[in-house]
């Protein structure tokens, strides 16, 4: 089956940012994206669980999409004007997808 | 003065104290208990939706006056004020940056509904009555200290602070004032007859729902204490008692001048003692990101919190009924 070179990037933010990431990357001409929980973490800024949480003020969220490479620098810009100032990690990788005019 | 000790015991041997004491110890003790976030926000669900729903239909049965209004001023007054004296007095005492002194204020302006939960149960208790509009009080009084941090940040440093009518929506219309006035208002509507209704399920249970929710509030307490020891350094440790007893002078102020129950001047001391460790935290998050999140939860709910619970509720309830002789 033909495949098509795409990028997959993984922004994992504080929960709070999520919709205002969503935003940019819509804006970036993303066409889907999916949202997971992160249950746990720790790192510079200390550790944290969801465990017992109420509020939205802790957490973090991973925001996953698949992207054309062509798209990858605009996406990755306007990502990274919203996550600059906060807890966050933006990663970007090498995939393959089967249709390619969905991305 | 004993009778102030015999209030403050009686009140760490209730189950709600025991409870959150619980919590704590096991968090410290590094026990595997926990309580699924899902299973904490539906039981922060029925509190609020309990509480609020509970107060409204006093508000229907007593009637409403002008003193409501008013009440309602003073705490709009008290949650942008409170911020202001927060601040000065982290300046001074700590070597906090603006941002996280900004930060913190903010969260000592608005409120935390369980701390008001808590001492509704205490007053209630005590044999004591109180304005069912209280709810209404404490929803107006959490959202303002965020624009009093957003202000002093500001002032102090111009473009720090990330506001935008999407955040504000977001601090107005977040989920817990929502609720809490949502449920107050169908209260208010539905009055005895609602209450009636759905007594068994917001009224029976509550004081074991709440148990279990401190139990929960004492596992995260203890944990923040213990991830963030480093940052709680005797100055701001002081500061976490010291304000909420700064704050109740306050609501104290407010509540006599108001002419308020004896009840009514205790949830009011509470009010403006207590700090916000929901709503605040999360708008923090994205309008001051630079603040050390660190802080301001291990002081609103290591500290402050686990204070008005154990130890400030019954000296606000003692003086207040010295103070207004009920």
């Amino acid at each position: 089956m033909q495949t098509h070179q795409a990028k997959r990037v993984a922004v994992i933010i504080e929960a709070v940012m999520q919709s205002r990431l969503t935003a940019a990357m819509e804006d970036a001409g993303v066409s889907g994206y999916s949202v997971l929980p992160v249950l746990a973490g720790g790192g510079r800024s200390g550790n944290w669980t969801r465990e017992g949480q109420v509020g939205r003020g802790q957490g973090m969220v991973q925001v996953i999409c698949i992207i054309s490479p062509d798209k990858m620098d605009d996406l990755l810009n306007k990502a990274f004007a919203v996550v600059e100032r906060h807890i966050g990690v933006i990663t970007g990788s090498d995939c393959e997808v089967l249709r390619a005019e969905r991305f | 003065m004993d009778g102030m000790l015999a209030l403050a015991a009686d009140n760490l041997l209730s189950p709600i104290i025991l409870f959150f004491a619980l919590g704590v110890l096991a968090a410290f003790a590094r026990s595997d208990l926990s309580i699924p976030e899902a299973v904490a926000k539906g039981m922060s669900i029925y509190l609020l939706f309990a509480i609020g729903f509970k107060g409204g239909a006093s508000v229907a049965d007593h009637g409403i006056d002008g003193t409501l209004i008013l009440s309602l001023l003073a705490g709009l007054v008290l949650s942008f004020a409170i911020p202001l004296v927060a601040f000065a007095l982290l300046r001074i005492m700590t070597a906090l940056s603006v941002t996280d002194a900004a930060a913190v204020a903010g969260h000592y302006g608005s409120i935390s509904i369980v701390t008001f939960v808590a001492a509704t149960s205490v007053v209630t208790g005590a044999g004591l009555d109180s304005e069912g509009y209280m709810v209404a009080v404490a929803a107006v009084m959490e959202a303002p200290a965020i624009l009093s941090a957003l202000w002093l940040i500001a002032r102090y440093d111009k473009g720090a602070a990330q506001m935008d009518a999407g955040l504000l929506r977001e601090i107005l219309l977040n989920g817990s004032i929502v609720l809490l006035v949502g449920s107050f208002v169908i209260g208010v509507i539905t009055g005895n007859e609602g209450l009636d209704l759905i007594a068994p399920f917001i009224v029976t249970p509550f004081q074991g729902v709440l148990c279990l929710f401190l139990l929960d509030m004492g596992l995260v307490a203890g944990r923040g204490l213990r991830e963030a020891r480093g940052v709680l350094k005797p100055g701001l440790f002081a500061f976490g008692v010291l304000m909420p007893v700064i704050g109740s002078c306050f609501g104290l102020a407010a509540g006599l001048l108001l002419g308020l129950s004896t009840g009514g001047v205790v949830l009011f001391m509470t009010l403006s003692a207590s700090a916000s460790y929901i709503a605040v935290p999360a708008a923090m998050r994205v309008a001051l990101p630079e603040a050390n999140p660190s802080i301001y939860l291990t002081l609103s709910l290591g500290v402050t919190f686990p204070f008005n619970l154990t130890l400030g509720i019954p000296l606000y309830l003692a003086v207040a009924t010295l103070m207004t002789g009920g």
